[in-house]
């Protein structure tokens, strides 16, 4: 039972109100994009045992969406921020990296 | 001879007696007996069978962990199988049977598998019962279950009769387990201003320690118990509940509680169970430590019992569970039982001291009593079937001979203490072997984490493995403030109370006794109680290359049953590691799985029962359908009528009548579950050509336009009728089932693609009722009713207008679903009703009547309209059902269009929609594939084709069908074949999807 | 290998079970193997079977992080059954179920399997409509299915509640063959088998890198040193996207957290199956007598073997609603398995971008009932390059749009 902080809110949320989405930070592919970058912006994913970046949507709540960057085996969760952003903000990478110093995620690190 | 003492009880009231019942014997107790207690007051040794070997089994301890103890309690609607004795609570008119054997407890025809024991070692199912392959099914299968399982099942159409609630509690430290631990961390954590949340299993505050004795700060433990326990009932901070008992610990400080309410007194008001959700901080756990049994042959013979548990029996309820008892030990905490055994007035035969230097100061108080004490001694053998006879005694350090003969009839054994880590352990806390107590304990730098990656259990007292009195306050008053602190208060400074007890020598491990048994003993030294896993059986798994703890666990079922290990699990993997010359640490644990002990299935659905299992929704209409035969279908969370159903009257004829009756004259479709979400904003139109296929950006203000959208996989998921209301807003309707998710959907996309587009959707489903009025008669009614113009220059097909029908602000949308004249009418949500009636009153002139679920879908099918989740599954493409024309090929992007390329959605040879029409009439079955000519690599037949909708058409007066055959659309009257399931083949014609008013003169008079 | 039997079982009681041998040995690894499979689970251990059994392909080591079994073969709800809606789902889990019926006798170990019976109840006209397409779907299929009355339904289960206030049982497809069997002993069963054909088991051993040459696989690197091959089956369910990183290819997979549940054993009072997708829960009674019940899965990345306890709230809650009587009864364990999710939640057998390289992944809910067929398949794949059982299942189906949905038919894939 998850606990994430939606940051429109303000309020620590129960994993019951909340919706998962999947996998943040994904580019859209549409018309004119080659089958593999369609693939990969369909179905290929991230799927690591540790930092991970993900959407939510605080549904029973304010209905907005966020970012989490979590831990997939601790469950450790960093922070989380606006989903109106193409990348996770400074001050969430310094919070991992500080949790879990030399830890990347795609491009990210 | 098990009795009740004259002295003793501190826990029952002599005053008040209790009548219950065992196997339909009354036998009397006292009000704060348990049911275990008061069975043994009665003699009662044997109270069950163990579930393998049918074995007679006792009372072996006094409360959670108890494995032998189970009974079927109640009766009826309140009947209870496996309840534990040791934890149920006496009431009068209680009503308990004993499990697992057949005809009577006493006689049982299953204990012939005792005899057969040597035949039925561990794992032997898995190298038996092979041949001949039919046989396992039908039986060696059957007889097995017959034999296995415990309690009876409730019966098949038992309603419990009691009722369940749930709690949400958030507080910043919840504190489980109410001993002196517990309560002192409680308070100390309290102190600090937090709010404390403390819950305690038993019906009792003071855990252990009354029993075991001890002063804290020069006064009785008992006193200390009381004072801090009227401390904590002022504290405002503080919530405490008895018979509440810490069921799990999950992620991210969650926790469980079960409230046992009414368990204790059936006849009491209010729900029997209450389930705690609570959300913590931090969490304590004091949750004391566990008494290990012993391994020497027929250790499980009733009256064999911890000595710990024989302990509480004389203290706590005044009731000696032998005359003349054993004690077998090594460590010094089993005198304390021989010594208030001998106090009691009980003859303490002897004490068998497995260490060959004996204990310390507790056994020269024993010895003082007179109590003969044997060092380095050993049971090698209890005797007795039902009940302990005598035990053979030997030396420890041997293999069991040279035994002598010691007449007794009960056995307090104990072989040290085990932390309780279970909640711990949940989620992740790992454990540390303290070599010198010969127990896993919770390793305070590896604490299961929280969301900030912190610790957020810490244990206190026992559960540390602190188990004397004065490290037990110790560590539970650093506990307390470790919490409050961790979870953000200031601890407030003070003396840690000082607790004395008689100090204790050291224990020494005893995994085996005699150390060196043969394998005739081993084959009788139970590990496990319940499910007869003896010494032997994990020597056999070892042996046979099961050597992880979980291969043995599940190969020998050890630590499988009801008490999931309390009593089994240290001393298996014990026997383990010894087999496997690899040491206790290295061999670990299992995993330790919520919950603590059982709680009922009740709990754990609460109020959700019933009419409240899933709210439904109802439309403003839903008590006049009600009224009026609706026959109920669930769409989504709401229900519709599928048909209206009059006195006498089938479904089928129903469905008929309405059919006909709207076509010829007049039909009224409540269709108010339809979803209607408003797009608004300066980038609605643009934000829309992304949603749907079609170009809605340039539909004009006042008309109408059928919208498809798909998923960004380009499967089509919702359709409807987008109307355009003025230049910034749009008003989409979507599938009854869809208007959630579809908005969620449009949420999604604004908020996390287009965030800078300037649109606001919101979902105005349940603010209007809205209504379909079709059929030649719909205009005619309306005009009766008055208002506005609706004439076909007024309104043409596909325009929407607002006015004023009768006395109701109205929005009219002229479209048609059915392929009649059609008004779907909107009117504000609190006059649907209103409306309905007056439609209703002024349709009678015009053949009035209301239609359900089932005629709209045939109308539609008539009109080769598609239905979502008809002619859909998730995995049909616009392009397969013939609506290439509400695929905008103007626009350079819409959801789905990228996917729609690939190369297996432009497969020519797609399945595509079109009508099927049987050559005989007939109705095609639901689902039906078309075949093809041979079979493909695997040996399933070839398919062309399937039934994707499909009725009988009362106004075509044949069947009716719509389908998606392989080059379909050019294939116009070929004939196809669909075989039915039960060897009938149906033959249909592909004919147009369109069988009823092909050019559309209905709709647009 | 020793023969199992009841003969055997009684002779070895005369010397009280000493004599029994190992189940499997525990040897070293050899330098080389023709073929190595990673991940001693259901799925690995049954390729390796197969490519021995019906491929004489027995220089094999099938290479464990863990314990033989230790991932989702035991964790799981042990439900057998081949109903399947899409063609190349049905016919490897009917592959899958047809190797069941004999596999006991097949490898000398009583796996218990119980064909007692699958039911999937149908609670709205969508699942109606659903479960009377697959029936027709299985019949062509050669796959025995009916359509059930909720009469029947209740013959069959005597303590169902048909008339639930909220979903009413409207019928259900009924599965005679399919039922249950011991998972643990499957695992064991098969680990004995390939132990016996000479191939090594080599457990408490994690591969750690992929070595290839020439887009060629070439071997492994271990815990316990370099391993060559030259084929390699990557098998080790929600471990999947890492092992493919290390052999340089990516997968379109999540893992997530699947929640289960036993109630205290209890004499027997259910004997079939049942499903009930609607209300998201299902339940069979263990030959233990146990009431064993599955739920649903989380919706996020998770690698804890946890998981929430609102899918079990839920699920028990919709349970108690269908069987009403065992409101009375106990939750005695929970537990999670990590399960991999594909984009169709349909499983991947496929050969991959590296030569010589297979993956089995993606079972998602469903991979307990599907190990012999799966096995059957990929032994066939990686023996002659091709399998008819697997050839829907490949990697680049997703890019094709080629997708295999079985949520189509209503259900749920558990």
């Amino acid at each position: 039972m998850l606990i994430l902080r939606c940051p429109y809110c303000g309020n620590d949320v129960d994993e019951t109100d909340l919706a998962p989405g999947g996998e943040a930070h994904i580019r859209r592919h549409g018309p004119g994009s080659t089958d593999a970058e369609l693939t990969d912006y369909l179905f290929q994913r991230e799927n690591p045992r540790g930092v991970h970046f993900e959407r939510w949507r605080h549904a029973a709540g304010c209905g907005k969406w966020f970012h989490a960057a979590r831990a997939t085996d601790t469950l450790q969760v960093f922070g989380t921020y606006s989903a109106q952003t193409t990348e996770p903000p400074q001050e969430i990478r310094d919070a991992i990296t500080k949790a879990r110093p030399g830890w990347s995620w795609r491009e990210f690190s | 001879m098990s009795t009740r003492l004259p002295s003793h009880g501190r826990l029952i009231d002599r005053s008040a007696q209790v009548t219950f019942t065992f196997n339909g014997a009354t036998m009397r107790g006292y009000a704060g007996d348990t049911l275990a207690s008061a069975l043994l007051a009665n003699d009662r040794m044997m109270v069950g069978r163990s579930f393998k070997y049918h074995r007679p089994r006792g009372v072996v301890a006094s409360g959670a962990e108890e494995p032998n103890a189970l009974v079927g309690l109640g009766q009826g609607n309140r009947f209870e199988p496996n309840q534990r004795a040791t934890t149920t609570e006496l009431f009068d008119g209680l009503t308990a049977v004993s499990q697992n054997h057949w005809p009577s407890l006493d006689f049982d025809i299953g204990a012939v598998n005792t005899a057969l024991a040597r035949f039925l070692p561990a794992g032997f199912y898995y190298k038996m019962f092979i041949h001949p392959q039919p046989f396992w099914k039908h039986v060696y299968e059957p007889f097995i279950r017959k034999s296995a399982g415990l309690g009876r099942a409730p019966d098949s159409e038992a309603r419990d009769a009691d009722t369940y609630e749930h709690f949400h509690v958030q507080t910043d430290i919840l504190v489980i387990g109410g001993g002196v631990a517990g309560l002192l961390a409680a308070r100390n954590a309290a102190l600090s201003g937090a709010r404390v949340l403390l819950i305690e299993q038993t019906a009792h505050w003071g855990g252990r320690a009354p029993v075991d004795g001890g002063t804290v700060d020069g006064a009785p433990v008992d006193k200390f118990v009381e004072q801090i326990v009227s401390e904590l009932e002022t504290m405002a901070n503080v919530t405490m509940r008895l018979r509440c008992m810490g069921a799990g610990v999950y992620d991210h400080g969650y926790a469980l509680g079960y409230e046992r309410l009414t368990d204790h007194d059936p006849d009491a008001p209010g729900p029997r169970h209450r389930l705690w959700r609570i959300r913590a901080r931090r969490i304590v756990t004091a949750t004391g430590a566990i008494e290990r049994p012993l391994s020497f042959a027929g250790n499980d013979v009733p009256g064999v019992m911890l000595a710990g548990a024989m302990r509480d029996y004389v203290v706590n309820w005044g009731v000696a569970p032998g005359r003349r008892v054993v004690v077998a030990t090594n460590n010094d905490d089993a005198y304390r039982t021989a010594i208030t055994l001998k106090q009691a007035g009980v003859d303490v035969v002897r004490v068998l001291d497995a260490r060959a230097a004996g204990g310390g100061a507790l056994m020269e108080e024993a010895r003082s009593l007179g109590i003969r004490v044997d060092p380095g001694r050993a049971i090698a053998k209890v005797s007795g079937g039902k009940r302990v006879k005598k035990v053979a005694i030997c030396n420890q350090d041997g293999i069991g001979g040279a035994r002598e003969d010691l007449s007794c009839d009960a056995v307090a054994m104990s072989g040290g203490w085990s932390p309780v880590v279970h909640l711990w352990s949940h989620c992740g806390g790992k454990l540390a072997w303290d070599e010198d107590r010969a127990h896993f304990r919770p390793d305070p730098d590896r604490p299961p984490l929280g969301a900030d990656g912190r610790g957020f259990v810490v244990t206190a007292g026992a559960a540390s493995g602190a188990l004397a009195l004065d490290a037990v306050l110790d560590d539970a008053a650093a506990a307390g403030k470790a919490a409050a602190k961790a979870a953000g208060h200031s601890p407030r400074r003070g003396k840690t109370p000082r607790g004395e007890t008689t100090p204790e020598a050291a224990m020494e491990p005893v995994w085996l006794m005699p150390a060196r048994a043969d394998t005739p003993l081993r084959m009788k030294s139970w590990l496990d109680f319940q499910n007869d896993v003896k010494v032997s059986d994990v020597q056999l798994a070892a042996r046979e290359g099961y050597e992880s703890v979980e291969h043995t666990k599940r190969y020998t079922t050890l630590g499988m049953a009801t008490d999931q290990g309390k009593l089994s699990n240290i001393n298996g993997l014990a026997i383990l590691a010894d087999a496997l010359e690899a040491e206790i640490p290295k061999v670990g644990t299992t995993t330790f799985r919520p919950p603590y002990t059982p709680i009922s299935m009740g709990a754990i659905a609460g109020e959700a029962r019933g009419e409240v299992f899933q709210p439904i929704r109802r439309t403003p209409m839903h008590d006049w359908h009600e009224r009026n035969g609706a026959d109920w279908e669930p769409v989504g969370h709401w229900r519709r009528p599928f048909t209206y159903l009059r006195p006498g009257e089938t479904v089928h004829d129903a469905v008929n009548r309405e059919v006909k009756n709207t076509r010829e004259n007049l039909g009224l479709l409540d269709a108010s579950t339809l979803g209607k979400l408003v797009v608004k904003g300066p980038d609605a139109g643009r934000f829309l050509d992304m949603m749907y296929t079609n170009m809605m950006s340039t539909l004009k203000v006042g008309k109408c336009r059928y919208g498809l959208m798909c998923s960004e996989n380009g499967f089509l998921i919702d359709d409807g009728v987008v109307a355009r209301i003025d230049e910034d807003t749009w008003l989409c309707h979507t599938t009854t089932g869809g208007a959630e998710h579809i908005h969620a959907h449009m949420e999604e996309w604004l908020q996390t693609e287009w965030w800078d587009w300037k649109v606001h959707v919101a979902n105005l489903t349940e603010q209007y009722a809205q209504v379909a009025v079709v059929g030649p008669n719909a205009r005619k009614v309306l005009e009766t009713l008055g208002g506005m113009d609706l004439s076909k220059e007024a309104l043409a097909f596909m325009e929407w207008k607002d006015g004023r029908i009768g006395e109701f602000d109205a929005r009219v949308y002229r479209i048609s679903f059915s392929g009649e004249l059609s008004y779907e009418i909107a009117v504000p949500a609190s006059k649907g009703q209103a409306f309905w009636d007056a439609l209703i009153e002024a349709g009678r002139a015009f053949g009035v009547m209301p239609y359900g679920t089932e005629c709209l879908h045939i109308l539609r099918a008539e009109k080769g309209f598609i239905m979502i989740g008809d002619e859909t599954d998730g995995t049909v493409i616009p392009q397969d059902l013939g609506l290439s024309w509400a695929i905008s090929k103007k626009k350079e992007d819409f959801l789905g269009k990228r996917a729609q390329q690939r190369s297996h959605m432009t497969d020519p040879n797609r399945w595509k929609l079109v009508g099927l029409e049987t050559v005989d009439g007939s109705v095609l079955p639901d689902g039906a594939y078309a075949v093809g000519e041979g079979v493909n690599a695997n040996g399933q037949r070839n398919t062309v084709g399937r039934v994707t909708s499909t009725y009988h058409s009362a106004n075509l007066g044949r069947g009716i069908a719509m389908g998606l055959v392989l080059n379909g659309p050019d294939r116009m009257g070929e004939v196809l074949e669909f075989p039915g399931t039960d060897g009938t083949v149906f033959k249909a014609k592909i004919v147009d999807p369109v069988v009823y008013d092909k050019d559309g003169e209905k709709q647009n008079v | 290998m020793r023969h199992y039997s009841a003969f055997a079982v009684a002779r070895e009681a005369l010397r009280h079970h000493t004599g029994w041998e190992r189940a499997w040995r525990s040897p070293e690894p050899k330098r080389r193997y023709d073929v190595i499979i990673v991940g001693a689970g259901g799925h690995g251990l049954a390729t390796a079977y197969y490519l021995g059994k019906n491929y004489g392909i027995q220089n094999v080591a099938v290479i464990e992080k863990g314990w033989l079994g230790g991932g989702n073969t035991g964790r799981n709800t042990t439900i057998i059954r081949s109903n399947y809606l899409q063609d190349p789902s049905a016919a490897i889990y009917e592959k899958s179920r047809s190797l069941y019926e004999h596999l006991s006798q097949d490898l000398n170990y009583n796996l218990m399997f119980s064909p007692r019976g699958v039911m999937m109840l149908a609670q709205t006209q969508n699942e109606v409509r659903g479960y009377k397409r697959t029936a027709h779907a299985n019949a062509l299929q050669g796959v025995t299915t009916e359509w059930i009355s909720p009469q029947r339904v209740k013959e069959l289960v005597p303590i169902i509640n048909l008339d639930g206030p909220r979903y009413p049982v409207l019928g259900a497809l009924w599965q005679a063959r399919a039922g249950t069997a011991r998972h643990d002993a499957l695992a064991w069963g098969y680990a004995r088998a390939c132990s016996a054909m000479g191939m090594d088991i080599i457990q408490q051993c994690e591969v750690t890198g992929v070595r290839s040459d020439n887009g060629h696989v070439k071997g492994v690197e271990t815990t316990r040193g370099p391993i060559d091959c030259d084929k390699l089956g990557i098998v080790v369910a929600g471990h999947s996207g890492v092992l493919a990183e290390m052999a340089g290819f990516r997968l379109p997979i999540e893992s997530v957290a699947l929640q289960a549940l036993v109630s205290e054993p209890i004499k027997p009072c259910m004997d079939v199956v049942v499903m009930a997708n609607t209300v998201h829960g299902y339940m069979s009674q263990s030959d233990k007598g146990e009431m064993v019940i599955g739920g649903g899965a989380d919706g996020y990345n998770n690698y804890t073997q946890r998981g929430s306890f609102h899918h079990v709230e839920e699920t028990v809650r919709a349970l108690v609603e269908t069987f009403p009587m065992i409101s009375r009864l106990k939750m005695l364990r929970q537990w999670g398995g990590i399960v991999d999710m594909t984009g169709d939640r349909s499983p991947i057998l496929s050969k991959t971008p590296l030569g010589g390289c297979f993956i089995n992944c993606g079972w998602g809910t469903g991979g307990f009932k599907a190990i012999p067929g799966s096995g059957w398949g990929m032994a066939q794949l990686m023996a002659t390059g091709h399998s008819p059982l697997t050839e829907a299942f490949t990697l680049d189906r997703f890019a094709e749009g080629r997708f295999i949905d079985e949520s189509v038919a209503a259900g749920v894939a558990h």
